[in-house]
């Protein structure tokens, strides 16, 4: 791949620079005929072809569809958790994503002429990512709209995968909240949930929908607190990815340690989390809820190990990674407790995506030796 | 015990297995040699033979009146065949004597010192600069230059770079177990030129044959050297991360190692200036490694300077059919060969051969800007940023980001997920900033 980069011209140049220094005769000529007179023409054999590269020869073995498909089985999970405890209409919603997001990237590859991306695993990412903050009510059309919207309005308009500054799964769910405000919170307990019904899309018969608020809508209107064992397997009402903070962290553990996901975000980010409401709540803990609520509730563990981490749109710089999971942290608990909505974990990390080609600027890492020439001069 | 090392950098996978067991085999002498006039950093030689003289092993054939500049010498006893251009390993054609054998070996050696602990330091600097020496490591810098810092400069501490960090080359590892006593010696006449006292030895833990051979020959030799065992990571041998990994000190932007009060030497060379000095031989051979999967019998000969790399093959039971890639060095900064008769230069520490099933082409994806790449630099420079400036011809960006201090280890390019030529697009931006840099001067005088 490396050689069709380059052209000719500038490995040319590249050449004469790196290899003449001080010799004018010695000039890059690679495409030179052999001389008649050279008495070597009994060694030479030209019938092998082999590379002619520059440098790396070598490669690691990491890779773009890699590192989604990892992504995704990592998301397995809570998709699997999600229709545990939501029935068949999660994986309907699930399903009908991930299609919706795939044929748009398919379309969007031909009108744009840009060469099929359809395999390489992000468009199936962001259909899964976008179903699971979704509620299990919500309607299969308006599902495949927002896919839709994601994939095109949130990575193609900008030319595809890598140029995106904001999370495509999120521009997609903020735009079906923007338009379905009612059908996005209107929430159904999961079957577990201990009123015995449960809810079969197969059979077509809606038996005792149970709708209820979620624990942040309970706590942020009513002021009714949630226990933290509902939290943590998910029999609570929310979107079908996000209930469950076991089945999350199993995936988002598994990121971080092969280091497909950033560890500094979800440190950072959940931790600030934990920090800011913690202080409050020692101050007044009537008044704000506690930390460990704060954290396992509504879409933090989602955001915080899958969407905030999303390569294209976080920072790459170490100190750049700290700050924008701090700001998001900080965001999100100032939505929760003085703003108007329940949950904030959407525009926490839409609004530092928007930071981050200002914070990749910002933090760039100090080159080796650079401390050392500004003291000396 | 904690292993020092540099920051960030990676671990390639090393392949040294295909030869770093095989002994040192001495290559039965070439019947051509192929000798180009610039195998090292600085002027060029210009030859001091012509076509049908006879030369002997050693003669001097082509020098230069400049200070940075390094002598060449007839490697085989014969007569001068033409002087030419030729296949130059570097990827272009360069002028070369060639040279015929002809005849049984003669020697032609340096003027004799009767004990270096005693001879002046002018005296053997320039028996380094007549012996041809260049830094053997692959950098090809004059050693005599290097040996000879300005006054203004104080060195305190001496390093010899037997890390060998490339992944495949196994010459300088070998060269440690089999001829320990030289390097040794040689590391103690350059310790003397320099009249520094503290010396040490950097060898990566993955050759742990080569680190107990050095510490056993310094404690019995009674050497005040240390020998300092590293953790195996990638660009360990480039300069700036040896002294950093040894001394935790860092070489400021754009200045040398000497400006630290360091100076670093590869094996290599300390045996060729052993060589030199108590032999009186000029430098005409060198270790290489043959290997590769695409090599049958993967070696580390002893060869003489300008052998073409086709005999060399022949030694080690010719390559695979399959081969895919051919470079010389390593696979991380090594050029690729398109000739099998360029020759062996002074800056040749291997060959290696790869058929398709370890190097594969690789589609290209857009930067997901994962950061792997930032993560990765040892430079700590941001990669992704430079190669797009370089994309978008932004000269006063790539200033900014320091891409002068890249040291084009290619680590970046070997991590990148996205398989984007990172270092290759750095490359052409260092170009375009000093082209950009010169018209700019231009401009404004
Ligand atoms: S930018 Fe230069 S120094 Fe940094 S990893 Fe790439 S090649 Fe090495
Ligand atoms: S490693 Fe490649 S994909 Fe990742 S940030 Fe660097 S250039 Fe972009």
């Amino acid at each position: 791949m490396t050689e069709k980069i380059q052209t000719s011209e500038e490995m040319e140049k590249e050449t004469a620079v790196k290899t003449a220094p001080g010799s004018p005769e010695v000039k890059p000529e690679p495409e030179a005929p052999k001389p008649k007179k050279d008495p070597r023409s009994k060694l030479f054999r030209s019938d092998r072809m082999t590379i002619v590269a520059p440098a790396p020869h070598a490669k690691g073995k990491n890779s773009v569809p890699r590192i989604m498909y990892t992504v995704i089985a990592a998301l397995l999970p809570a998709a699997i958790m999600s229709i545990v405890l939501f029935g068949t209409k999660a994986m309907v919603t699930l399903m009908v994503a991930v299609f919706a997001a795939m044929v748009a990237e398919f379309a969007c590859n031909k009108i744009m002429k840009t060469g099929i991306t359809v395999d390489d695993g992000s468009a199936i990412l962001t259909g899964l990512l976008l179903a699971l903050t979704l509620p299990p009510t919500f309607p299969i059309a308006g599902t495949a709209l927002g896919a839709v919207v994601a994939i095109v309005f949130g990575k193609m308009v900008f030319g595809g995968l890598g140029a995106n500054i904001f999370n495509p799964a999120l521009i997609g769910r903020a735009f079906l909240q923007a338009s379905f405000p009612v059908k996005i919170t209107t929430w159904t307990l999961p079957a577990l949930s201990g009123s015995g019904a449960y809810y079969d899309l197969i059979t077509s018969k809606a038996v005792d929908t149970v709708t209820g608020a979620t624990p942040l809508g309970l706590m942020k209107f009513e002021g009714i607190g949630t226990h933290l064992k509902p939290l943590l397997f998910g029999n609570i009402g929310g979107c079908i990815g996000e209930t469950s903070a076991i089945a999350i962290l199993i995936g988002g553990l598994l990121l971080v340690i092969l280091r497909v996901a950033d560890w500094r975000i979800p440190l950072s980010y959940i931790g600030t989390v934990f920090v800011f409401s913690g202080a409050l709540w020692l101050i007044d803990p009537a008044a704000y809820p506690d930390p460990l609520f704060m954290i396992l509730s509504g879409g933090l563990m989602l955001g915080a190990f899958f969407m905030a981490t999303d390569m294209v749109t976080s920072p790459v710089t170490p100190l750049g990674t700290w700050i924008y999971g701090i700001g998001m942290g900080v965001f999100l608990v100032v939505i929760r407790i003085w703003g108007g909505l329940p949950e904030g974990v959407m525009y926490s990390i839409l609004f530092m995506n928007g930071l981050v080609p200002l914070l990749n600027r910002w933090t760039r890492p100090r080159y080796f030796g650079e401390i050392q020439q500004e003291k000396k001069t | 015990m904690k292993l020092s090392t540099f920051k960030k950098g990676l671990h390639p996978e090393d392949y040294k297995y295909f030869s770093h067991d095989q002994a040192i085999e001495t290559l039965p002498l070439p019947d051509d040699v192929y000798l180009p006039l610039q195998q090292h950093i600085g002027a060029a030689c210009e030859p001091l033979v012509k076509k049908g003289d006879r030369v002997r092993t050693g003669q001097l054939i082509a020098n230069s009146s400049s200070y940075v500049s390094a002598p060449v010498h007839a490697s085989i006893t014969g007569v001068v065949m033409d002087i030419e251009k030729y296949y130059h390993p570097l990827g272009m054609r360069a002028t070369m004597i060639h040279i015929r054998r002809e005849g049984e070996e003669e020697w032609e050696l340096l003027e004799k010192i009767q004990d270096w602990k005693w001879t002046p330091k002018e005296k053997l600097l320039e028996t380094i600069r007549n012996a041809g020496i260049v830094g053997l490591g692959g950098a090809t810098f004059p050693t005599h230059v290097k040996l000879n810092p300005p006054d203004d400069k104080t060195i305190d501490s001496f390093i010899l770079n037997g890390v060998e960090c490339e992944p495949y080359l196994t010459a300088d590892d070998r060269l440690m177990i089999e001829q320990s006593d030289k390097i040794l010696l040689g590391m103690a006449i350059m310790m003397h030129i320099l009249d520094v006292q503290k010396g040490y030895i950097g060898i990566e833990n993955n050759k742990p044959e080569a680190i107990a051979r050095m510490q056993k020959r310094v404690v019995e030799l009674g050497y005040p050297f240390k020998v300092v065992p590293l953790k195996v990571k990638y660009p360990q041998g480039a300069e700036k991360m040896l002294i950093y990994s040894v001394l935790k000190r860092k070489v400021p932007y754009s200045k040398l190692p000497m400006d630290v009060g360091v100076v670093v030497n590869n094996v290599a060379t300390a045996f060729a200036v052993a060589e030199a000095v108590t032999e009186a031989k000029p430098l005409v051979r060198r270790v290489i490694t043959l290997t590769g999967d695409g090599v049958n019998q993967p070696k580390n000969l002893m060869v003489r300077l300008g052998t073409p790399f086709k005999d060399l093959f022949e030694a080690c039971g010719n390559v695979k059919d399959d081969v895919h890639r051919i470079f010389m060095g390593g696979p991380m900064m090594g050029m690729t060969q398109y000739h099998l008769e360029s020759p062996v230069v002074k800056g040749s520490s291997g060959i290696v051969a790869v058929t398709g099933e370890l190097v594969e082409e690789l589609t290209t994806f857009p930067c997901i800007r994962c950061g792997a790449c930032v993560r990765t630099c040892p430079m700590n420079l941001m990669p992704l940023r430079l190669s797009k400036f370089t994309q978008e011809k932004k000269c006063e960006d790539l200033e900014s980001y320091g891409i002068m201090n890249c040291i084009e280890c290619g680590s970046c390019a070997f991590v990148c997920p996205a398989n984007i030529p990172l270092v290759q697009w750095i490359r052409v931006g260092k170009i375009r900033l000093r082209e950009h840099k010169a018209k700019k001067a231009k401009e404004n005088a």
